[in-house]
């Protein structure tokens, strides 16, 4: 896949629309498109975030250890982001994120991430919107797991 | 020499004397009173002295009776007899001078080998206050003038006070008023002018101490280069050194003015008597007291009088300013405590006294400034035993591995072994039974091998091979070398001594070699280093050949296992996507600057070849879509952005240069744009790589055009660019490609998770199965660390130093902090190793970490230069509060 048609893809997803071209031409220029085949780790949980990854086309399981051993917490794919988290926060990765089928992905370098937030501000706050959009999303799923919980009658 | 100069002196008589008989006889016609009048001409007797008269006659003896000569003819003899005069006195000069030379250069030889002797026995604690370029510079520049002296300093003043006295002589024969006239002129200049010359010789050696001060400052700066940009001092430094140079000025601008106005003096003293000749010695010749061939010959033995007593003079200040200079740097190379030639003897017994006790008595040590370092510290230890030597960093818990291995001497106190007090070992003993390393141990610019082998090089274990040492420049040599006091060793000959490392020659060190680098963890890194090393085909056939095999196990295992896509290898019939364009026309591995990268639109044997197969064009539009896209996404950046080191094809300052083009090529099309821009644009698309950059540049026709072009250039390839490239061929090996590129033989792929990775773990299973892992090993024993190892890290610098100081299999091994860069975890690894490669011989380990002192026999903990507390671990920890608490804290 060229160069264009990375950008056309990168049109499309939520977090770039609005950004003018040149700028997701840099972006796209300056990462590397990555293919992990099925059950290939795209990150693991505990290790130092270098790069956030861009799904281009597949799916992939968000994986947490935890006392009971791994546990699936959530599923992502196309269009979605991974691993942003670890490189704007600078911690280990907080999940390990594994190949459902064939992933594509665009690996974005913490180093050009962090330059694109900066040169466009544009893109900075689309980062802040979805962040605060998925925080909201995890509210209203904590709320509802109190009220559940509540309702069962533990807490 | 000095008989050949007292034998030259007549020759130079009669050359004076012949001027005068020239114009007295033939000239002025005395003697020739009829023209056809005769006059004897070479006639050789000798007179016999007065006192032989009775016993052998008065008469002279004849040896030759010469021929009577007519005018013109005996002019003309003598005009010949004149010039061969001369050529035998110029003869006379060259011998002394050749014999003055080489008496000057042995000399020299020999002062700079003795000064190079006495650095060599310098203490440790002096070698390491000293400036390195204040030393080298006084034995490589400042003894240069006494060697040039030393064949001037008997030969000089005889020859040339010969010559004046000759020429004095000469003068006073022909009037002795004239010859007193210019003998107290002489005198004057010779007691005058060195007075003037006192004053410029005070200051030639101000000016040598100033410029040694300068080259060990600028050394100084070099060697903290780091530091200067770290705290931006280079403009104080400047600062510093122009001061230094304005010193240097004014000092050298006085001994200017001071030299040219003795000079001056000089001159007009010598033009003073010319005049007193010419006035008295004409008035003379008039009222006929002297004859004019007298007058002649008296003017050219004055004319020959001044160079002889002006060179004199010249002498007796060399002679002044070779003293000073020689007590200048003598006094440099003499510091205390020089150690005694005979504890460096090659010959010394090294056997150490067995089964020892190694005691220290009341052992104290001060600094410079008279503050204890180490106070009075006595104990005593098994030397078959592991001790462990603790203390917080400012203890002086070092300073105790430095008197063990004897590199300084105690101020006070004693250290024995078996009795025998340490002093008196021979560095046969302490250098070869006793190992030391420490943090800053120093590694050598030469291969990791010749590092290692550097600690077993003691003495010349066996002579120079029989052709060499009957070869008569060997022979000559070793002559050379003795009249110049140096050694007579041969550097050719084997200096390892293998059986030290429990090897039997050079043939199975190598394994010594590797046992001692498995000890210190380093083995891993050097068989990295090999892999990434290059070998020649020809060096090393069959290692190349299995490189080969290797090769092509590679490629079945990558296709078998599925991982094809990791490597895109070199196929001559197709383009390689992950390779950058000029690599795939090139084909092979540049060799030399001809092809190297960033220039390869400057060759005009490719530019030749993409003309003729019509590529140039086709990389101008690449160049022109490249250029078209830089220009649109690195546009908005900063011009120091980090991204244009990166990723950019054009340098930022560049960015406007192509903008403009881009601008030209809007309006014109492509192929009508100035020579000039056409350029630009042919130079980007070179380091182009279709899978990383993904422009889409490269599309069948392409490819098959760069093909084309790829076979061309290699099948026309003139003959002065056979050197300057090695084609990669699927069933060679290239010897200028690393060892790892030949196996790999292609590019791996871009956009593949942890390529890299897998690919090394393939190669890695592939040298163990092909048994290859010993081979590259080798291979990497001949990576040159550089000066001073930085081709080596820090890490890797310290586990080579103290793998140096093992494979001499010492009885006792200090090793002083030699760890100090590694962590922990790292240390502890490596010294369980060296437990048990030291079972049953001495290990001195300090250490910063007092958890790594567990597991030794004994702990010394150092506090404030004493022993603040000694035991095993078990009982320090338990019972040792101190130690505890240091435990506690680390």
């Amino acid at each position: 896949m060229i160069l264009n048609d990375e950008v056309e893809l990168l049109r499309k997803v939520p977090l770039f629309s609005g950004v003018q071209p040149a700028k997701l031409k840099l972006l796209a220029f300056t990462s590397d498109r990555m293919v992990f085949t099925p059950g290939q780790e795209l990150m693991r949980q505990g290790d130092v975030g270098d790069a956030a990854y861009l799904i281009l086309s597949g799916d992939a399981d968000i994986i947490i250890d935890s006392a009971n051993g791994p546990l699936k917490v959530a599923q992502i794919g196309k269009n979605d982001f991974a691993g942003e988290m670890a490189i704007l926060r600078g911690v280990p990765r907080s999940a390990t994120v594994v190949a459902i089928n064939e992933v594509t992905t665009l690996k974005i370098t913490k180093e050009a991430f962090l330059q694109m937030l900066e040169d466009t501000p544009r893109i900075a706050l689309e980062v802040l919107r979805v962040l605060t959009q998925r925080l909201e999303a995890t509210t209203i799923d904590l709320s509802k797991a109190r009220e559940k919980m509540h309702a069962a009658g533990i807490e | 020499m000095l008989g050949l100069v007292v034998l030259s002196l007549p020759f130079y008589f009669l050359s004076l004397d012949l001027p005068r008989m020239l114009v007295n006889g033939p000239i002025q016609g005395s003697g020739f009173e009829s023209p056809d009048a005769t006059v004897l001409f070479a006639r050789i007797a000798v007179q016999p002295p007065a006192f032989l008269h009775g016993w052998m006659g008065g008469s002279a003896w004849v040896l030759f009776d010469g021929f009577m000569l007519t005018r013109v003819p005996y002019l003309v003899a003598m005009s010949c007899g004149l010039l061969a005069l001369v050529a035998v006195n110029g003869i006379f000069k060259f011998r002394i001078n050749t014999l003055k030379g080489r008496l000057g250069e042995r000399m020299l030889r020999r002062l700079r080998y003795q000064l190079f002797d006495h650095v060599l026995r310098f203490p440790a604690m002096h070698l390491r206050r000293l400036r390195q370029a204040e030393i080298a510079s006084m034995i490589k520049d400042e003894v240069e003038s006494l060697g040039g002296f030393i064949g001037d300093a008997f030969v000089q003043p005889a020859y040339l006070g010969g010559l004046a006295i000759t020429a004095m002589a000469f003068i006073m024969m022909q009037n002795i008023w004239l010859g007193l006239v210019a003998g107290a002129i002489v005198l004057a200049q010779a007691f005058l002018i060195p007075k003037l010359r006192k004053r410029i010789l005070v200051l030639g050696r101000a000016r040598q101490i100033a410029a040694r001060e300068l080259a060990g400052r600028v050394g100084e700066v070099i060697e903290g280069g780091m530091e200067v940009h770290a705290h931006d001092t280079s403009n104080f430094e400047r600062a510093e050194i122009g001061q230094r140079l304005g010193n240097i000025f004014n000092i050298r601008y006085e001994i200017y003015w001071r030299k040219f106005f003795v000079k001056f003096l000089n001159n007009f003293l010598a033009q003073v008597t010319p005049f007193i000749f010419y006035s008295v010695g004409g008035y003379l010749a008039i009222i006929g007291l002297l004859d004019i061939g007298q007058l002649v010959a008296a003017l050219v033995a004055y004319k020959e009088l001044p160079s002889p007593v002006k060179e004199l003079i010249d002498w007796d200040q060399q002679r002044m300013d070779a003293q000073i200079k020689y007590e200048e740097v003598i006094s440099q190379f003499n510091p205390a405590g020089l150690l005694e030639p005979h504890l460096q003897d090659i010959d010394a017994n090294d056997e150490m006294p067995e089964g020892g006790v190694l005691s220290a008595t009341r052992l104290t040590l001060d600094d410079d400034a008279g503050v204890k370092l180490i106070d009075g510290v006595s104990f005593s230890f098994d030397t078959a035993s592991h001790i462990a030597i603790t203390g917080s960093p400012s203890s002086g818990k070092e300073y105790i591995g430095l008197l063990l291995a004897r590199l300084i001497p105690p101020a006070s106190g004693r250290l024995s072994i078996g009795g025998t007090d340490m002093a008196s070992f021979p560095e046969a003993v302490t250098g070869r039974r006793i190992s030391y390393a420490d943090g800053d141990s120093v590694l050598f610019a030469r291969s990791v091998r010749d590092n290692m082998l550097y600690g077993l090089m003691h003495r010349p274990e066996t002579l120079a091979n029989g052709q060499a040492v009957n070869s008569r420049e060997y022979k000559k040599s070793i002559v050379e070398a003795r009249l110049s006091g140096n050694p007579e060793f041969d550097l050719r000959s084997d200096w390892i001594d293998y059986r030290a490392a429990g090897a039997q020659g050079p043939y199975d060190i190598d394994s010594y070699i590797s046992a001692a680098l498995d000890a210190v963890n380093l083995s891993e890194d050097i068989y990295q280093l090999g892999l990434r090393g290059s070998i020649n085909m020809y060096d090393n056939p069959l290692l190349t050949e299995n490189i080969l095999s290797a090769r092509r196990v590679l490629r079945d295992l990558l296709r078998e296992s599925g991982d094809a896509a990791l490597v895109e290898s070199f196929d001559p019939d197709r383009f390689n996507h992950n390779a950058t364009l000029g690599e795939n026309l090139l084909f092979g591995t540049a060799v030399g600057a001809t092809f190297s990268h960033g220039i390869l639109s400057d060759d005009p044997y490719l530019m030749s070849v993409l003309n003729a197969t019509g590529l140039t064009a086709e990389l101008v539009r690449m160049g022109y879509a490249i250029a078209e896209t830089m220009v649109e996404i690195f546009a908005g950046l900063a011009p120091g952005h980090p991204f244009f080191d990166q990723f950019s094809f054009i340098a930022a300052d560049d960015l406007p240069l192509y903008q403009e083009i881009l601008t030209r090529a809007g309006k014109l099309a492509l192929d009508n744009l100035p020579f000039g821009d056409q350029r630009m644009l042919l130079g980007l698309p070179f380091d182009y790589v279709e899978a990383r950059h993904r422009l889409g540049l490269i599309d069948g026709r392409m490819e098959n055009l760069l093909l084309d072009a790829r076979r061309r250039f290699a099948a026309n390839l003139p003959p002065e660019y056979r050197g300057a490239i090695e084609f990669y061929d699927p069933e060679k090996y290239n010897s200028a490609a690393t060892l790892l590129d030949n196996i790999l033989f292609g590019r791996s792929l871009y956009g593949q998770v942890e390529s890299q990775a897998r690919i090394g773990v393939l190669i890695n299973e592939i040298v163990s199965e092909l048994n290859l892992r010993w081979e590259i090993f080798k291979v990497g024993l001949k990576f040159n660390v550089g000066v001073s190892g930085r081709h080596l890290s820090a890490v890797q610098r310290q586990k080579l130093t103290l793998a140096r100081a093992i494979l001499k299999r010492p009885a006792l091994l200090v090793a002083n902090d030699a760890l100090g860069a590694l962590d922990a975890r790292s240390q502890q690894a490596i010294l369980d190793n060296l437990k048990e490669f030291f079972a049953g011989s001495g290990l001195v380990w300090i250490v910063s970490q007092p958890v790594l002192a567990k597991g030794f026999d004994k702990i010394l903990l150092i506090e404030d230069g004493k022993i603040a507390e000694q035991g095993d671990f078990e009982v320090l920890s338990q019972n040792g509060a101190r130690f505890a608490k240091l435990l506690a804290a680390s």
